[in-house]
């Protein structure tokens, strides 16, 4: 199982993570970071298979996949 | 658990102040990569150019200086020649490095230095507000061409890599794009391979990395990936341009 970990504040809630998760389980969240942005998140870790799509679109280094 | 991917080494924790949706992440994270992989982070210098990417030496967790405007490739020269051993960089926007940098970017190419050039491509002057650069496509809308450029006025783009593969003296050039993950991982290829060569002591590498300015183009960062792959990938075709030792290779 693989598991992704969002660096929330350090989002700036840019969406392209978004567009590239092949399985679209990455969503923006409609609370607010510190800086004021709707941070990215996983809906559904179990459905994630660790291709880390999102973070190799992440122009802030915001995401950590394990797998 | 292991982890298959990570924030690199070579970028430090400072939060990057570009806007949301801007490539220069992107890249910066891929340059960051490609030093990491080769192990050669403790003898890097980078340079630092004039425009958005002028804050560059806050993210390289590596040894950085700041060019004037343009300039960059100049100063790597310096760099470079007094130290050899010394893996040497530039991070060049188009407004630096087609515009007043051209004559550097031109004769440091002329003179095959042995540096590595990352230059960014994103067809307009990005932290000035949206000024039309030198590579702004033909019609396309900016601030200072609001009815679209106009090649009768303001002539054509400079398309960097095609001008610099007729000058004898640079070893390798590639255009690659940052608008979806194959071309991201692409780029990262090109981006290690330029590095790689300077390593190896084969000369000037230029890779013209295409990027986005949602912000300044006026669109949500998603579309602009878009935009860039309708509009600026048939414009300037990704591609090797040269490569000196594949040349070779083939002979």
């Amino acid at each position: 199982m693989a598991k992704v970990t969002f660096d929330e504040n350090l989002c700036k809630g840019c969406g392209l993570c978004v567009g590239a998760c092949p399985k679209k389980i990455v969503k923006l969240k409609t609370e607010i970071n510190i800086k004021g942005y709707h941070p990215a998140h996983v809906e559904d870790q179990s459905a994630c298979i660790g291709c880390a799509f999102c973070a190799t679109m992440c122009p802030d280094c915001v995401i950590t996949v394990e797998k | 658990m292991a982890t298959v991917f990570s924030k690199p080494e070579a970028l430090t924790d400072a939060p990057l102040h570009y806007c949301p949706g801007c490539t220069h992440g992107i890249i910066h994270r891929l340059v960051a990569e490609a030093i990491d992989e080769l192990g050669v982070r403790g003898r890097t210098i980078g340079v630092a150019s004039v425009g958005c990417s002028v804050f560059t030496y806050n993210y390289f967790n590596c040894d950085m200086v700041q060019a004037a405007h343009g300039r960059a490739p100049a100063v790597a020269t310096g760099v470079k020649r007094s130290d050899p051993n010394n893996i040497v960089f530039t991070y060049q926007g188009d407004g630096d490095l087609a515009a007043i940098g051209t004559a550097e970017t031109v004769h440091s190419a002329a003179r095959g230095e042995n540096i590595t050039v990352i230059f960014v491509n994103n067809a307009i002057y990005g932290m000035t507000g949206g000024q039309m650069a030198p590579t702004t496509l033909p019609g396309q809308v900016t601030q200072t061409s609001p009815y679209g450029r106009d090649v009768n006025t303001v002539g054509y783009p400079v398309k960097v890599c095609e001008m610099l593969s007729k000058v004898d003296g640079a070893t390798y050039l590639e255009r690659v794009a940052v608008n979806n993950v194959k071309n991201v991982r692409a780029a990262k290829a090109a981006i290690k391979k330029a590095f790689q060569n300077q390593i190896e002591g084969k000369g000037f590498s230029l890779i013209e990395v295409l990027s986005t300015c949602p912000t300044n183009w006026g669109m949500t960062p998603d579309k602009a990936l878009g935009w860039l792959e309708e509009n600026m990938i048939p414009y300037y075709p990704l591609g090797v341009y040269k490569d000196k030792y594949a040349e070779s290779e083939v002979k």
